[in-house]
């Protein structure tokens, strides 16, 4: 990496996490640089540069830096290590592995210790692809080793510029990341050593491919309100607001485990330490059912929780991205999850608020917006060159101040995303699992089903809504019972479809098959004309006919008792049916 | 020898600059004046000039007084010698006796590795029905008490510290009223759990800065008891007398405000006290209960906002009770499944017709008809608020169960309280 001698300045000012540096050589925007403390290095960021000072964000506590301290530029910018072995990992923002740092610095976060991303001592089957001879050019296939159940690509790294012609490759075999596993030389007769990983800075999108493809396909989550009503599309984006207390972590949890997705990179991203343990120790355990391994064999997760340094908190959803992206150039798609994208704002409001810029609404910085949609506009469903295809799929959790959306931070993210699914505090407090609120959300991709049922259900949801609305004035007497029929329709499938439970092995995920089957079933009592003139007699059928379709979705798709549970909610139906007759 | 400075060249709110050379960032100093010596601590470096927060307030400082930079940061002891101490929020002694130097640690440690962090599993029973029925506290959670001025905020952290099953008790007070802080000396004195008790006491005609320091301290010295093995239960109020102080430091400091004049890194700053809650995986656990009184009950009130966003769920404290509904323990599902069977169940059962209760006060109240039902819900729901809400009910977990089947039983039919029918065989009285 330092390839030339670093170059060494000296700080002039600390405020906060932000120090700032008088340099007599040239900076770069975005360098690395490290700041010299006692024995520590603390690694920094330059974000601005201003006459002959360069001001750096420091991701570490400041604590005990001096003016005249020494500060070591790298000429790098901020990049991650990418190669086999990221699958599993649990790193902070800057790519640490945590586990290997809680063997070394025991329970705390010690500052200034950064430790290799990949294990360097583990050996991989290599095969190679490319021959000798050959011309490769940056993202190439030179070989793959089997990393879990994927097959990793080793490619020529991105950053190489011009066509390499291959000198020598590597038999297969077992090698580390560091053997050289191939030499290449350019047009100028430059010869460089390929091993199995590579750098690549995290704020810049890794651009190798073909084209950019609209997406279409849907992305099954194996949640029905998702799937059904509010779908998200490989290679699409979206995001779920909510106040707190009203089941973002939740339901992104549940997201992160069922969804159908090759991999899963979890951005843990300002929020409660807790919350990434129940991850960590539970993952591990969990069986992936589309694979029947470990779950953690398809997720990488990146945890910078709210206590530890806020300017890391920023890099770790780039962090994130890169290695999502990484994977999505194996033909592979990738799902990242970040919770939340507005404790990421934040670190933004929190460094322009120590640069002194000009705030912009609410104080965040006027470049909010750009910054979003820079992120989500990373995701995306892409033809690679050779032809497969792979996507990277982002969904963001946004924690609005006080629960409104009209503030800065959720606004420019639904400039930018496919689909919102907002979590609503008045759902979350009826216990209506998940709260994603189904007259306000909206998706702009293609449904699991069919379409005309689907503005049906829409249709009566709405107009549900609307019946109960009038009865809080005038009383259930005064609603007619049409109205008041309707109004039972719309919480029968709000009941027995949009909830959810996610804490039941069965219901807390329900496949694309069963969805489309039990929709239909759902339909035909929506369609449905009923014989009944008493409220309280009708209040009954539909509760029972409720509690027949709430035992059916704990059952198995392939349990016998399926059928069975299936032919009482029929007969039900029929029994009504022939008294309309 | 350390050098003095002299050359105090801007003094403004509780902040000062002076001219001096290879002072470290968050450094202390002491400063000394006509009014006598006061601690500060570096806040800004910017070339020669150095910002420091006076922690007596800069009252009394005069351009020409002195400075001396102390080389080490803000430290507390973390020994056993501390257990039954009243500190101020400088750390120094409050009860005339003398000062504990021994194993200094440093106060606002790095972050605790997640990778060392255990999933909570115990409950901690507080013989409060409204939480270890409804909203369990777990060892290791962060949990704030939301409340307005006047509430019985304060009786209600006395009375968990002096119930709950912990080691130690820390007890950080901010902006306290010196009455308060009487009585929690008083009442943990009364039932004997002085001992157990370190605290440290911000009062409210203390100087603000010193405020600051307060969850800084008594969090270091709960992760000292809980590095050694030991459950410590950390008890911190009014974090919004904290966050106030925050605010008045960050505009005194010309920072650019971002929601009603707080500063825009409050989220970080509150979060960097929470986060200290922690299960060690192969030591002890601090659980972290805090007062946020909410200006104007507005729970969107930015310090409220952030808090609910960092913490593990909210009590609600209105009224004298713990209300049920907001009210929340986000980690009562790791506990209360391993209680007794019922737990599950009573809580569901009761809170929902608690629910329909609250309705059927609405019609009434709008003067609609009271069916048979409704009637039995006013008769279910005073009970419930009587034996149940009452801060004044003082009974274990178990008891508290059985209390409950007695009150749905006394009110209510088998069939009307929608529980599990093999449930109801086993608990339902007189079966």
């Amino acid at each position: 990496m330092a390839e030339n001698n670093p170059v060494r300045e000296k700080v002039v000012g600390v405020n906060g996490n932000l120090i700032t540096v008088r340099y007599t050589n040239k900076v770069m925007q975005n360098e690395v640089a490290y700041a010299h403390v006692g024995g520590a290095r603390l690694k920094c960021e330059v974000i601005r540069v201003r006459g002959d000072v360069a001001d750096l964000q420091v991701f570490e506590s400041t604590n005990g830096l001096k003016v005249g301290d020494e500060v070591e530029f790298t000429g790098e910018l901020l990049s991650v290590e990418l190669g086999p072995g990221l699958l599993t990992q649990v790193y902070d923002g800057l790519q640490n592995p945590l586990k290997l740092l809680a063997e070394q610095s025991g329970f705390f976060l010690q500052r200034g210790v950064y430790l290799r991303a990949l294990d360097r001592e583990k050996k991989w089957p290599f095969t190679p692809m490319a021959r000798v001879g050959e011309n490769a050019v940056a993202g190439d296939r030179l070989g793959s080793v089997p990393e879990g159940i994927i097959t990793h690509y080793i490619m020529l790294p991105f950053s190489w510029k011009g066509s390499w012609r291959i000198d020598s490759i590597v038999p297969a075999g077992d090698y580390t990341i560091d053997d050289v596993i191939a030499v290449v030389v350019d047009e100028q007769g430059t010869r460089r050593n390929v091993t199995m990983t590579q750098f690549w800075p995290v704020k810049i999108p890794i651009p190798d491919y073909a084209e950019k493809l609209l997406p279409e396909k849907t992305m099954v989550t194996q949640m029905r309100t998702i799937d059904t009503f509010f779908p998200v599309a490989v290679g699409g984006t979206f995001c779920t607001p909510g106040p707190f207390g009203a089941g973002k972590t939740v339901l992104q949890h549940s997201i992160s485990r069922y969804a159908e997705a090759d991999v899963v990179v979890v951005a843990a991203c300002g929020e409660r330490a807790g919350e990434v343990v129940e991850i960590l120790r539970e993952y591990p355990e969990l069986e992936d059912p589309r694979t029947g391994r470990s779950l953690m064999d398809r997720s990488i997760i990146i945890c910078n929780t709210s206590s530890m340094p806020v300017a890391a908190r920023e890099a770790s959803v780039y962090t994130a991205v890169t290695l999502a992206e990484y994977y999505r150039q194996m033909g592979l798609n990738t799902l990242l999850l970040a919770d939340s994208t507005s404790r990421w704002a934040q670190a933004l409001r929190e460094m322009s608020g120590r640069l002194e810029e000009i705030p912009g609404e609410e104080s965040f910085p006027a470049y909010l917006e750009s910054r979003i949609s820079d992120f989500y506009e990373r995701a995306g469903l892409v033809k690679l060159r050779t032809g497969e295809l792979g996507s990277v799929t982002i969904g963001g959790a946004v924690s609005p101040a006080g629960g409104n959306f009209e503030e800065p931070v959720t606004q420019a993210t639904l400039k930018v995303v496919g689909a919102f699914l907002g979590l609503s505090r008045e759902r979350s407090d009826a216990r209506r699992y998940p709260a994603i609120h189904p007259l306000d959300s909206w998706s702009k991709y293609h449904s699991l089903v069919d379409a005309e049922k689907l503005s049906l259900a829409r249709s009566i949801l709405a107009r549900g809504s609307e019946v109960n609305q009038m009865m809080k004035v005038i009383g259930e007497e005064g609603t007619s019972i049409d109205d008041f029929i309707i109004y039972l329709k719309s919480e029968y499938l709000d009941y027995v479809f949009l909830q959810q439970n996610t804490f039941d092995p069965v219901d807390a995920c329900t496949s694309a098959d069963r969805q489309r089957y039990i929709f239909d079933k759902v339909c035909a009592v929506l369609e449905s004309r009923f014989p009944f003139t008493d409220k309280e007699e009708a209040r009954r059928w539909f509760l029972e006919l409720r509690q027949l379709f709430l035992d059916w979705n704990y059952i198995a798709w392939d349990d016998p008792e399926f059928k069975q549970q299936e032919s009482a909610i029929d007969k039900k139906l029929a029994d009504v049916a022939a008294e309309v007759e | 020898m350390r050098k003095v400075y002299h050359k105090i060249s801007h003094i403004a709110g509780n902040v000062i600059t002076v001219e001096a050379e290879g002072v470290a960032y968050n450094e202390l100093a002491e400063v000394e004046s006509a009014r006598g010596v006061s601690l500060a601590q570096v806040i800004r470096l910017a070339e020669n000039k150095v910002s420091l927060q006076v922690f007596a307030g800069s009252r009394g400082i005069s351009t020409g007084d002195q400075v001396r930079f102390l080389g080490h940061e803000m430290q507390v002891s973390g020994s056993d010698d501390l257990l039954g101490r009243v500190f101020n929020g400088r750390g120094v002694p409050r009860d005339n006796r003398p000062d504990v130097n021994s194993e200094l640690v440093e106060i606002g440690k790095p972050s605790v590795n997640p990778a060392k962090r255990v999933i909570p599993r115990n409950m901690i029973r507080t013989n409060i029905p409204m939480i270890d029925l409804f909203n369990t506290l777990v060892e290791s959670q962060k949990l704030p008490i939301f409340s307005v001025a006047g509430e019985p905020y304060n009786e209600l952290l006395a009375r968990i510290a002096l119930q709950a099953e912990v080691d130690v008790i820390v007890l950080g007070g901010m902006g306290l009223k010196y009455d308060d802080y009487l009585i929690f000396k008083r009442t943990l004195d009364e039932q004997g759990a002085l001992s157990r008790t370190v605290m440290f006491i911000h009062t409210a005609s203390d100087p603000v800065v010193e405020c600051l320091m307060v969850p800084d301290l008594s969090l270091a010295v709960a992760e000292a008891y809980a590095l050694r093995g030991k459950r410590v239960l950390c008890l911190l109020t009014d974090m919004t007398n904290f966050s106030d102080a925050l605010k008045e430091i960050a505009i005194t400091m010309e920072q650019i405000p971002s929601n009603r004049g707080y500063p825009g890194d409050l989220y970080s700053q509150l979060a960097s006290r929470y986060e200290k809650a922690v299960d060690f995986d192969g030591a002890g656990s601090i659980t972290i209960l805090a007062v946020t009184t909410m200006p104007g009950d507005d729970v969107t009130h930015p310090v409220p906002d952030n808090t609910g966003y960092i913490t593990e769920g909210q009590f609600y404290l209105r009224n004298g009770r713990i209300e049920p509904f907001g009210s929340l323990s986000r980690l009562k599902q790791q506990v209360n499944g391993r209680t007794r069977p019922d737990h599950r169940a009573i809580m569901d059962a009761m809170i929902r017709l608690y629910s329909d209760y609250k309705s059927t006060l609405e019609k009434q109240s709008m003067g609609f008809k009271m069916s048979a039902w409704d009637s039995k819900l006013l008769k279910y729901g005073a009970r419930f608020e009587a034996e149940m809400m009452s801060l004044a009910v003082n009974i274990p977990l178990e008891a508290g169960l059985d209390l409950g089947w007695k009150i749905l039983a006394d009110c209510f039919d088998k069939t009307e309280v929608g529980i599990k029918t093999d449930l109801l065989e086993q608990y339902w009285p007189g079966n």
